[in-house]
């Protein structure tokens, strides 16, 4: 049975990660096709990094993940910490209904009704140059939120009621209770939450597709445009760059949680 | 109590600005842009992924070569927004939407006569574009795009590359005897080994040359007639692809495909067993060509974009860059590109320009009935289903799934209620 479990895990592992191991393997062919390995080279990486518009992508593409995921986190929290506090249950339900929309519809819907509001609007104030950075923010923002509010949710309905009455009884104003006491407990759902409309910003093509103007063009954009006729080499060695980053930053993030957490249960001690 | 009140008003103020702050980042980009067009005018071009020499290995910056020269000619400094499109039909998207705005673009013959009928370019103004007269003459006045005017050129495109289709085919897998026709690509011999097209109007395409039918008939039957021939090949084909066809063919995995002649060279590079013919019974001949969309902002400085691709430098570094066929006078006479051709493959030059004996037509814009009927045609081949029953089949087990799921949450309730 054991036997079984192994080898069901490491089964899953193989298809989780295989194609990740091609693509870097291939991203050092020095011949530029999949048919073969014909000699180790770093020509695609020297490529990339002489690849002006890929390089300006990548940078559009962090900017926004950045800007956009930072925006919906503090509006989600603030948003569940007032669905938290509402105190009629059918409100809140709908509520919350509501808020989920974005998440459940389909990207394309999502995308095509984004891209007739901004037309629309451009139509109403005149503007010429209207899609742009900002059309791709409050587009990304907005299909950001209900993550947020998803992963911030939970941890107000874990926090004891108590404590924050409490806090305030012994002479904090709310806001300070809230900030004092609150705050510091559901900090792992707001980071989660960042982290997810971080990725989920990175990684979105649909919506983008929609509402970006050439001005401002993301990645996955790049990337896709390329398909009309053969994906470029530099693109496999940017792929694997960027699995390695991620990478890196991962084995830091629980390192670093490791650490922390052991000297946290010390303390307790 | 009052005090609450201060706080819950500063939150919201907070929270008003974070909303609003989107809008209020659109509105700055917008004015900066206003501002900055006084010095670097910005020239926005879409053109096809991977379609244009971008400096890459030593080749020529086309966009770059060009600011460069606008600069050095008219003393106007200008910066060319290069974007690209992986699909006709997502270039039309774009345009129609009317969301964003591009001075040259790049689409196939079917696409621009469909954005001429919808008034969507502009006509343009040779007067600016003095190279238009190293165009070969034979890519003037185009089914597409027909001379009105009747100064000699087309009114609103002019040709950048061209190509055709042809079959590719692996010359360890496939026997000599067998090639020369499109009945290769329904040989039961290399069952399993054959790609199709998987984008309808190529697809049909092919079936259609094989039957010496018109691709643009008006007439459903012919297009039932093609269903009934691509239906015959299905059970032998390996698959419907597009550029998964660039791996399968230079791996050896795959040994016939229908695809386009420039890409062929791009994968001989690769795999020097692949060679490549057009089907006697003819085929495919599509042109891209740059036209301006009336949208344009910059129509003159379009104009001069269009009329420096047409100069001997970019527009040999781009026949060179793509491996298209080129449709201009210089490029053909051009010594270093006849070699660079020879370079690649022996006779790639005569593959790509000594087709006068090949027989050839393009695809037309399609009336909007028509392109309903193709989908639907082509949803039938690739679900064997059809349509309508596989929606509600769909739909209904969706809907099953659902209702099992409520039924067995309120049973978990009422137990937990009764417990």
């Amino acid at each position: 049975m054991k036997f079984l479990s192994r080898c069901y895990i490491g089964l899953i592992f193989l298809l989780l990660y295989v194609p990740i191991l091609v693509l870097i393997v291939f991203s050092f062919n020095e011949s530029g096709s999949l048919a073969e390995f014909s000699g180790f080279s770093f020509m695609w990486y020297e490529e990339l990094f002489n690849d002006e518009e890929a390089l300006s992508s990548l940078m559009n593409s962090l900017i926004l993940a950045v800007s956009s995921s930072v925006i919906a986190t503090v509006i989600g929290t603030f948003g569940a910490l007032g669905l938290h506090r509402m105190r009629s249950k059918y409100v809140k339900g709908a509520v919350n209904t509501v808020t989920n929309i974005p998440m459940m519809n389909p990207d394309i819907v999502t995308g095509v009704s984004m891209m007739l509001l901004f037309v629309a609007v451009a139509a109403i104030v005149k503007s010429q140059s209207f899609f742009g950075f900002g059309t791709m923010l409050i587009a990304h923002v907005t299909f950001n939120l209900p993550y947020v509010l998803l992963s911030v949710m939970p941890r107000f309905k874990g926090l004891d009621k108590s404590l924050s009455e409490a806090a305030q009884d012994l002479g904090c104003t709310p806001a300070r209770a809230f900030f004092m006491v609150e705050l510091p407990e559901i900090v792992p759902g707001i980071i989660s939450g960042l982290m997810l409309g971080f990725t989920m910003s990175l990684d979105d093509f649909v919506i983008s597709h929609f509402v970006s103007s050439p001005d401002f063009q993301t990645l996955p954009l790049y990337v896709y445009n390329q398909t009309a006729h053969n994906v470029k080499f530099s693109m496999y060695a940017l792929s694997a760059l960027i699995v390695v980053v991620i990478l890196v930053i991962l084995l830091v993030v629980n390192f670093a949680g490791s650490v922390g957490s052991r000297k946290a249960s010390k303390k307790r001690r | 109590m009052k005090r609450f009140n201060f706080t819950k008003r500063i939150f919201s103020l907070v929270l008003a600005i974070f909303c609003v702050l989107p809008s209020l980042l659109l509105g700055l980009s917008g004015c900066g842009e206003a501002l900055g067009s006084g010095e670097t005018v910005t020239l926005y071009v879409y053109n096809w992924g991977e379609y244009m020499s971008d400096g890459s290995e030593g080749c020529l910056d086309a966009n770059a070569a060009f600011e460069e020269w606008y600069f050095d000619t008219y003393g106007q400094k200008v910066k060319v927004n290069y974007s690209t499109f992986s699909s006709n039909e997502s270039l039309y998207a774009k345009l129609s939407s009317g969301s964003v705005s591009y001075d040259v673009v790049v689409p196939s013959d079917y696409m621009i006569e469909r954005l001429i009928a919808e008034g969507l370019l502009a006509p343009l103004n040779y007067d600016n574009i003095s190279n238009i007269q190293n165009i070969l003459p034979e890519f003037q006045n185009a089914d597409y795009d027909p001379d009105k005017d009747g100064d000699g050129y087309n009114d609103y495109s002019v040709p950048y590359l061209y190509g055709m289709i042809g079959i590719i085919y692996n010359t360890t897998m496939v026997d000599e005897a067998d090639i020369g026709s499109w009945e290769l690509m329904w040989n039961e011999t290399y069952a399993g080994n054959i790609l199709q097209f998987n984008n309808s109007r190529d697809a049909f395409g092919t079936a259609q040359y094989y039957l010496g039918l018109d691709v643009n008939s008006d007439d459903e039957d012919d297009w039932r007639a093609a269903l009934d021939k691509l239906k015959a090949q299905k059970p032998i084909l390996q698959g419907y692809v597009m550029d998964e066809i660039y791996n399968k063919m230079e791996n050896g995995s795959a040994g016939i495909a229908a695809y386009y002649a420039g890409d062929y060279l791009a994968m001989y590079e690769n795999n020097p067993d692949l060679e490549f013919f057009y089907p006697k019974e003819g085929t495919n001949l599509y042109v891209d060509a740059m036209c301006i969309p009336k949208s344009s902002k910059n129509k003159e400085i379009a104009e001069a974009y269009i009329d420096f691709m047409l100069t001997e430098t970019p527009a040999v570094a781009n026949a060179e860059y793509t491996y298209y066929a080129s449709p201009n006078r210089v490029v053909l006479e051009n010594e270093e590109y006849i070699e660079y051709m020879g370079e690649i493959k022996d006779d790639a030059y005569e593959k790509m320009y000594n087709t006068d004996s090949v027989m050839t037509s393009s695809y037309e814009n399609l009336s909007g009935d028509k392109l309903l009927l193709i989908n639907e045609l082509w949803e039938e081949l690739k679900s064997d289903v059809t349509v309508s029953a596989g929606i509600y089949v769909i739909c209904g087990v969706i809907v099953g799934i659902v209702a099992v799921c409520a039924v067995y949450l309120m049973i978990r309730k009422q137990r937990r209620r009764i417990d």
